[in-house]
């Protein structure tokens, strides 16, 4: 069975978009083959600056022949019935049989359609790939109206087997397949042809080309780091620039050069960024003094000097990079220990959103916030509130403006070169933290707190102006500052009721807006409720309080208007309602956190059910510690008895329509199982209720799981809906002592099974 | 050519190298546009040009200005006032990347001793409402040109596409000359009896320049100038196709894209002075573009953009 080779040779293919076209060129063309009847045994394709390459072997020579039978209409059908069927299947009257059937003789067409060579399906399956190819863009070029994503200049396009290889002919637009192609663009440009893979990836090495970029990644490496060692330094790894720069060459030549004295007391992350972002350097560090001392560039040839020309230029072009970024570092090191004040209110000017005013503003929000939040989380409430002020200092600063990417780290530079403490400093980088699911959750209370409040401004804000994600589309990241709340808390174990943070961020968002346009007994009303909340925890009840008092107190000349269509009465419900919808979203990624950490949705569920779940360190553990107790047999059995004594007793209490809810009384047990039930619903509140009022929800399951074995010995002797009334009413108000006690754990009417 | 020394000595030497090599190449040599511009770009040569479906081969200096990057003649890499040289090639011709290789080998570039490099880099003139794909190339890890393909110039896709090569010359030169502050390099021969660096002749200008940019330039007549080009450029396009003095077609594509232009460096103007927000830049951005597409509708109406009265019929 014959290979196919294939080669694409264009100019120089983005280094970004090379992995996924070689991916695309391969499921296109093998999908096509398949799809026209030609299996293969394997296939690989590869790319370089300049070409996309795929070979497949084993290919059938030819497709099979295929038959189809069609029955048609009877053969005394009319006429016209007949030649439909005859037009459809591309025959004549003569070329279709007549069969006896149990309902006459009807009309058969046997269509065959004969296998075609592979050469004839390949060049249709590559011509239909190079036209239809989805680069992420494409152009046009000449006169031509074909696409590609820079100028196609020849197709290389043969089958190979033992007898030797053929190209396979085709032309797409003026450009003609053949069984040439060009090596290295410097080092070796003759045009030579080839007869199978193997030829093709030997010969393009002898011509300077290392067909695969995995290869020329790995050599990069190993010669970066053997050159590195040699010197005694090693070589920071960046697999995402080693990736580009082998995209960037067909045949790596790694250089290492030396980076000017005046530089090297940049902090290493200017020059590592610099050198990334503008030259696809690597950086090379003494692991001595931790310092970036050297560079490694890879050029993409040989030369007679061995380099020496190429590494003086990129040394100089380095030097005249690192001159800009020395300029910024010391003009912002002046700023910075002079008065970062300027930067502040610089900020006054930078637009956060449109609808949520300027990057000052927002920053007051956040210092304010940090404060409410500073005690929760065990900061001093003046630090973490300096800290919040401080933290995006540096997007003013010349060197973020140069290298967006370092925001933060480089505030906490220069708050360092400053006297404040270094927790602030330290808060300027952490608070964007953490940015994923993998990334590093801050500690350090000041960090947590001004994080902690970054994220929730930023969540309210959105959902104060109604800009909420949906399905695919999360233009401001808000489930990774939902996400980042989550494990703020969670891992820092922090107490810490979220639906006052909400409100509180959510009025202060209605605030703004009413300060431009609300009458003055409007804003007075919801300044005193913000100042209320923190006594009373949320929006709702504070500002029936103020209301209130208000009315009452007579120390006010007005009455506030909360008539159905006036500005209060829509504002509170607005809040209200837009602080319920926040906290669900926090549930929501709650429960796709934890559902990753094998904690199932209903489990989840049953906690979100109960009191306090804007406490997220609460909700968490009592679900983990319900996951652990449903994990036993204990607590799966437990969950059955649990449901049995719920669903006998809510249709008692349906039929008699009373509730059960009080007075089961020992002295009417009737069985020693029934008695036993009462002895171990004793013993397990005398441990449960305690044991929640410390959250200690492991000690309280297990007290709820050891029910399992009295309950169901209860349900095996004794039959609850008796004729006796007295032992039904005392059996139904055990069940309900039952139900009580296990839904003061966990919701578990909504397990599942 | 091979009776120069293999190395240029002179920033006007390399300037003279690359237009005899364009010249032998087939472009038509032309010379710098008579007004500001912010880059060699906005010459009609590049701009109107590359539109429509005539073929076209040119090849020029610009001078092109760039009010906010003026540093006091300080900075050794930044000048408010610099030479682009500009090459359009419409069709783009298939052999493209081996010309301009071969400009850099005129220039005194050893192949076999540097490593070149294309490296991409989408081009894009939010105020002329064009884009294109292509490279930025690099000499030994240096940006020495841009290399594009338009694919579309004022709102109007491009058919047939423009090759187009744009050299920062000074950098360019620099980097051949081996020179480390702009200011230092040699202009003309070194050995010449009057030999004169670039500072000799910008130095002074640089300074005046920049001050002026920065802190004196009259915005109030500037914002005012903003909106007189603005409105003669639509004034002008306005404008019956048929001259009723002469009773001929004429289109005035080429005045009124001056006018365009006009607006494009006064706005660079107040950008450098600061008066423009942030919010406002966007919306200059747009009037300008506003114009250029104008123009472009224009020229394409125009013989010069390919426009026939056969086809018109």
């Amino acid at each position: 069975m014959p290979d196919l080779l294939t080669e694409l040779f264009s100019e120089e293919i983005p280094a970004r978009m090379q992995k996924r076209a070689s991916e695309d060129l391969q499921k296109l063309v093998t999908n096509g083959l398949v799809e026209a009847g030609l299996t293969y045994a394997s296939a690989a394709a590869f790319a370089t600056p300049r070409r996309l390459a795929l070979t497949v072997e084993g290919v059938l020579a030819n497709s099979p022949t295929t038959r189809e039978e069609r029955k048609g209409p009877r053969a005394d059908a009319p006429e016209k019935a007949i030649e439909g069927f005859l037009r459809g299947a591309g025959l004549t009257r003569d070329q279709v049989e007549e069969r006896e059937t149990p309902k006459g003789p009807v009309l058969f067409a046997v269509i065959e359609k004969p296998g075609r060579p592979a050469g004839e399906i390949i060049a249709e399956v590559l011509e239909q790939t190079v036209r239809n190819f989805p680069w992420p863009k494409s152009m046009r070029w000449g006169t031509g109206a074909l696409k590609w994503v820079r100028p196609l200049h020849s197709i290389l396009c043969i089958l190979s087997d033992e007898a030797g290889s053929e190209i396979v002919s085709l032309d797409i637009d003026g450009i003609a397949s053949g069984d040439s192609t060009k090596g290295h663009r410097f080092m070796a440009s003759a045009p030579f042809s080839v007869t199978t893979f193997e030829d093709y990836t030997t010969k393009l090495k002898r011509a300077h080309v290392v067909l695969d970029a995995a290869e020329r990644a790995d050599a990069i490496w190993h010669e970066a780091t053997n050159m590195a060692f040699a010197s005694g330094l090693e070589v920071v790894e960046d697999a995402g620039l080693l990736a580009e720069v082998a995209g960037l060459v067909e045949w790596p030549v790694v250089l290492m050069g030396k980076i000017g004295d005046d530089f090297l007391d940049l902090p290493p992350e200017v020059l590592q960024t610099s050198m990334k972002e503008h030259q696809k350097f690597f950086s090379v560090k003494n692991p001595k003094t931790s310092r970036i001392e050297r560079f490694i560039t890879v050029a993409n040839r040989e030369t007679a000097d061995n380099g020496a020309t190429i590494l003086a230029g990129n040394e100089k072009v380095l030097s005249a990079r690192l001159a800009d970024a020395k300029f910024f570092w010391e003009n912002d090191l002046r700023v910075a220990k002079s008065d970062m004040s300027v930067w502040t209110q610089a900020l006054e000017n930078v637009t956060f959103h449109n609808k949520l005013g300027s990057q000052a503003d927002r920053i007051s929000r956040i210092a304010a916030l940090a404060r409410d939040l500073a005690p929760a989380v065990g900061a001093d409430p003046d630090m973490a509130e300096e800290a919040a002020r401080l933290a995006k200092a540096d997007l003013s600063s010349e060197m973020v403006y140069e290298f967006p990417e370092l925001q933060g780290l480089m505030g906490r530079y220069y708050i360092g070169e400053t006297e404040k403490n270094v927790a602030v400093a330290a808060a300027a980088q952490e608070h964007y933290s953490p940015l994923g699911p993998s990334d590093d959750v801050p500690t350090a209370p000041v960090s947590v707190a001004v994080a902690l409040a970054d994220k929730l401004d930023t969540l309210a804000g959105f959902w104060a102006i109604d800009e909420k994600p949906t399905g695919s589309k999360d233009p401001f990241a808000l489930r990774r500052a939902a996400l980042g709340v989550i494990r703020l808390i969670t891992d820092n174990d922090i107490s810490a009721r979220l639906d006052q943070y909400i409100d509180s961020e959510l009025l202060k968002y209605e605030l703004t807006q009413l300060r431009k346009n609300g009458s003055e007994q409007d804003l007075f009303t919801l300044e005193s409720t913000l100042d209320e909340i923190s006594k009373h925890g949320v929006f709702g009840s504070a500002f029936r309080a103020v209301v209130n008092h208000i009315k009452t107190s007579g120390d006010h000349p007005f009455e506030p208007d909360v008539q159905e269509g006036s500005v209060l009465k829509s504002v509170a419900d607005g809040i209200e309602q837009k602080s319920i919808d926040l906290l669900s979203f926090f549930h929501d990624r709650l429960k796709v956190y934890l559902r990753d950490q094998g904690i199932r949705h209903d489990i989840i569920d049953a906690c979100i059910a109960m009191e306090g779940n804007d406490d997220l360190t609460l909700l968490v553990k009592r679900a983990r510690a319900l996951n652990e107790t449903l994990a036993t047999d204990d607590g799966k059995n437990l969950i059955q008895g649990f449901k049995r004594a719920n669903n006998i007793l809510t249709q008692a209490e349906e039929a008699d329509g009373v509730e059960y809810s009080f007075g089961a009384d020992v002295k009417f047990a009737d069985t020693d199982e029934e008695r036993a039930l009462f002895a171990a619903l004793d013993q397990a509140e005398a441990k449960i209720s305690p044991a929640m009022k410390d959250q200690d929800f492991t000690t309280a399951m297990s007290a709820m799981a050891a029910l399992r074995l009295p309950i169901d010995a209860f349900f095996e002797a004794a039959q609850i809906n008796t004729n006796n009334q007295t032992l039904r009413r005392n059996r139904l108000n055990l069940l309900s002592r039952i139900r009580t006690l296990c839904l003061s754990v966990a919701d578990l009417t909504k397990i599942d099974g | 050519m091979s009776d120069l020394p293999q190395t240029p000595r002179s920033f006007q030497e390399i300037i003279l190298r690359l237009q005899t090599y364009w010249a032998t190449k087939g472009c038509a040599i032309l010379q710098p546009y008579d007004m500001e511009v912010g880059a060699g770009t906005f010459h009609p040569a590049t701009t109107l040009r590359s539109l429509g479906t005539q073929p076209w081969a040119a090849a020029y200096v610009q001078p092109s200005r760039r009010p906010t990057d003026g540093r006091y003649g300080e900075n050794p890499n930044r000048l408010q006032h610099y030479y682009q040289y500009q090459v359009l090639i419409k069709p783009s011709p298939p052999d493209l990347q081996e010309l301009y290789l071969g400009s850099l080998e005129a220039i005194g570039v050893d192949m076999a001793l540097h490593d070149i490099r294309f490296v991409e880099d989408d081009w894009e003139s939010p105020t002329l409402g064009a884009w294109g794909l292509g490279w930025e190339v690099w000499c030994d890890g240096m940006e020495v040109s841009q290399f594009t393909y338009f694919q579309q110039v004022g709102g109007h896709d491009c058919h047939p596409v423009s090759g187009e090569l744009t050299y920062g010359l000074e950098r360019l030169a620099m980097y051949i000359l081996g020179v480390d502050h702009v200011m230092d390099m040699p202009f003309n021969d070194p050995q010449a009896p009057i030999a004169l660096s670039y500072g000799d002749i910008f130095k002074q200008t640089e300074e005046e320049y920049a001050r002026w940019n920065f802190d004196t330039a009259n915005t109030e007549v500037l914002l005012r100038h903003f909106e007189e080009a603005e409105a003669e450029c639509a004034k002008t396009l306005a404008a019956e196709h048929v001259d009723p003095k002469t009773g001929k077609r004429i289109i005035m594509a080429h005045p009124a894209y001056d006018q365009c232009i006009k607006a494009s460096h006064i706005f660079n103007l107040l950008d450098a002075r600061g008066v423009i927000s942030v919010t406002e830049r966007q919306a200059y951005i747009g009037r300008v573009r506003a114009l250029a597409k104008q123009c472009a509708d224009a020229f394409v109406q125009t013989r010069a953009g390919g426009w026939t009265p056969e086809a018109a019929q």
